[in-house]
């Protein structure tokens, strides 16, 4: 078993510390204007009003499977993200004030403020992902088959959803990974809160690790929702990919903090409200871990919160500062 | 608002579109064995646009079927059941993602009556959320009922208000044919969402039907026609109002059905004002508003333009996420007023 080096462990930390205080602090200002004082009758949230309109997916809680896939990857490795995707953007390293920016709609943004919390695209970075669940299966295997044709030793990841596994684009995607022993990870993110409902109502037989298995490639169970657990699953997946030896399905039991969406009745999962303690919180876990391996003491956690506080403020001050697009970019980039 | 209410006794009864939907559903259940509802995510929610609210309840899991996101095979499963005799109604949360399913829609569902010399029925209604002006950016906005349409063999139904949408839905589950019938998330009255007020209207607690083909005249005007449907009906009028001020009258008329189609309604009305606006949430190009347009060119012989046409739709992009953006490409009140400014205006050249 790979153990994580101190550094990738106080990475991973930081990391986990920076994703949910983003997130916090975005589930705060998504907020705003979302009940204004003049609002009609009989709406209670609206979701098209405030700094950030549209739907809202967050992801506190599932920071322990982005860092603990992402700390093996490489800047040249692509990953490829679901609806609920900021936690693996961030440990991915695309930059949070463009991202911020993004969500905004501004015109500073990833995609200039054209595609939103939804989809965010940073070649640069080799990340993407899609509102559409599943869809990040093929385009993980594309980019592993680009690869593969190139040459290059990098490999790709795709995260998924519980949800997305019931799809058949889950089925083909693995077959053609099985098929063709494709560079690629694919990381479930069991959080229990697909649409519609839970794992035990919404699939029949074999768990998703099973599943892969019937494809030819290799599936890893991870019971824990904790950063050390994914970090040694995803050592194994990724650097299987990296020898040549073929795809991995890395199917992590999760937690969200959240709901399914921001402002939505909360009946897909029985999770509490953010910011209520909860028994696991997998941030906690892994500082007791470092503190136990003198890794960490108080100056250097209050430091490294610090650096979190003053990242998240820099880019939601550059993302309020930013402009929106002129209405006149509203058609371009449809055509290159 | 998203509550009846207790209306004084005698009062009509308001209800929104996912209460009016909802109840024509169940209505239809009592009525009728062999219908029931598939779909994701009834059990705990009542369907994410609540068009279901309550039926989980009165008819159990069996009959209000909960699906995995497995939509190929559920909407599959939904045609072989109706060949056998059922009465499927399936719901996807979202028109936008019905790609994940088209094969069994346009290739199975669509044309398998053709395809077998007239031998099966497939009574099945599919319902779906459409519409965009809430910040869902490209893959959570789109309308996509021309896309339907297009395809022989769909009926196809947009609602712009809660009795329409009773009687349609209920018209809808008594036809013998595959059924679509899109419901604007800005007509439904969601808690999350923000509501066209004027869908909310009476809905007779009785069952009714609304016959398919007949568009409704939402105001008469004898200046300039408004063909339009969904939640662009509602902006029409406020359009209307305004132009009223201005000494314009629009006369709006609102299609609820585009399979099969009024033609001659909207030839009626043209033929009055002589002045045609097409107002579409849908893209503009090859779609509805093309598809109106059309059909008024077709009987230049009949009907006597004192204007050319004039369309209002999404330009050919996909729906931004930046508010501006998406402002700028969805049809808005001050256009369609500005659109029938000009047509008040503008005149037909003579012929050389």
């Amino acid at each position: 078993m790979t153990k994580p080096p101190p550094d990738k462990l106080l990475w991973m930390y930081e990391t986990m510390l920076l994703i949910r205080r983003y997130e916090e602090t975005l589930a705060q200002v998504y907020l705003q204007g979302k009940r204004p004082p003049d609002i009609p009758p009989g709406l209670s949230f609206d979701i098209a009003s405030g700094p950030v309109p549209g739907e809202m997916h967050l992801a506190a809680g599932q920071e322990p499977v982005a860092v603990g896939v992402c700390a093996h990857l490489r800047e040249t490795d692509t990953v490829v993200g679901t609806h609920r995707s900021h936690h693996v953007a961030i440990a991915k390293g695309v930059p949070l004030d463009r991202m911020t920016a993004e969500i905004f709609g501004k015109v500073t943004g990833l995609g200039r403020g054209k595609g939103g919390h939804l989809h965010l695209f940073d070649p640069a970075h080799r990340f993407s992902c899609s509102g559409i669940v599943g869809a990040s299966l093929p385009p993980a295997c594309g980019a592993a088959l680009a690869a593969r044709l190139t040459g290059s030793p990098a490999i790709a990841v795709a995260f998924l959803g519980e949800g997305a596994a019931k799809q058949g684009i889950f089925h083909e995607s693995l077959n053609l990974a099985g098929q063709w022993r494709l560079p690629v990870v694919f990381v479930c993110e069991d959080n229990r809160s697909a649409i519609p409902g839970a794992e035990d109502r919404a699939a029949a037989g074999a768990s998703s690790a099973e599943r892969a298995k019937c494809y030819g490639i290799e599936g890893i169970a991870v019971d824990r929702n904790d950063a050390i657990a994914v970090y040694e699953a995803a050592a194994v997946a990724v650097d299987r990919a990296r020898q040549g030896g073929g795809a991995t399905l890395i199917d992590v039991k999760t937690e969200c903090h959240f709901g399914h969406f921001q402002g939505d009745a909360r009946v897909f999962q029985p999770t509490t409200g953010a910011g209520e303690p909860r028994p696991h919180d997998p941030i906690a876990t892994l500082a007791a871990t470092l503190r136990r391996r003198k890794l960490l003491d108080d100056a250097l956690d209050h430091r490294i919160r610090q650096r979190a506080e003053g990242h998240i403020a820099a880019a939601f001050e550059f993302a309020r500062g930013s402009l929106y697009p002129a209405a006149s970019e509203a058609t371009e980039h449809v055509f290159a | 608002m998203n509550t009846a209410g207790h209306p004084a006794p005698g009062a009509p009864r308001i209800l929104t579109t996912a209460q009016a939907i909802a109840e024509a559903i169940g209505q239809e259940m009592e009525r009728d064995p062999r219908v029931f509802v598939m779909g994701e995510d009834f059990g705990r929610y009542g369907g994410v646009f609540s068009a279901t609210g309550g039926l989980l309840e009165r008819f159990g899991p069996e009959r209000i079927r909960d699906t995995p996101r497995s939509e190929s095979a559920f909407i599959g499963a939904a045609a072989a059941a109706a060949v056998e005799g059922l009465r499927p109604i399936a719901e996807l949360m979202s028109v936008d993602l019905f790609g994940v399913c088209m094969d069994q829609i346009y290739n199975h569902l669509a044309k398998n009556r053709y395809m077998s010399g007239g031998q099966v029925k497939l009574p099945v209604v599919l319902m779906t959320a459409i519409g965009g002006g809430h910040g869902g950016a490209a893959q959570h906005s789109q309308c996509l009922y021309a896309t339907f349409a297009h395809l022989p063999g769909l009926k196809v139904v947009v609602p712009s208000n809660a009795h329409d949408a009773k009687g349609l839905m209920t018209q809808a589950i008594r036809d013998d044919n595959p059924v679509m019938v899109f419901l604007h998330r800005g007509i439904m009255g969601l808690p999350w969402m923000q509501y066209q007020e004027g869908a909310s209207v009476a809905v007779p607690e009785t069952a009714f039907t609304v016959p398919f083909g007949q568009a409704a005249v939402a105001r008469e005007g004898r200046h300039v026609t408004i063909v339009t449907l969904g939640l662009m009906v509602h902006k029409a009028l406020l359009a209307a109002r305004t132009l009223h001020t201005q000494g314009i009258e629009a006369e709006v008329i609102d299609l609820r059905t585009l399979v099969p189609l009024d033609t001659q309604s909207v030839l009626r009305s043209v033929g009055k004002t002589g002045r045609l606006l097409i107002v579409d949430e849908d893209y503009l190009g090859f779609g509805l508003s093309g598809e109106i347009a059309a059909v008024v060119a077709e009987h230049m012989d009949e009907v006597a333009l004192a204007a050319p046409i004039r369309r209002l739709g999404v330009p050919n992009v996909p729906i931004p996420y930046s508010r501006p953006l998406e402002q700028a490409v969805i049809p808005s009140v001050t256009r369609i007023v500005e659109a029938c400014c000009e047509l008040a205006d503008a005149k037909l050249k003579a012929a050389a």
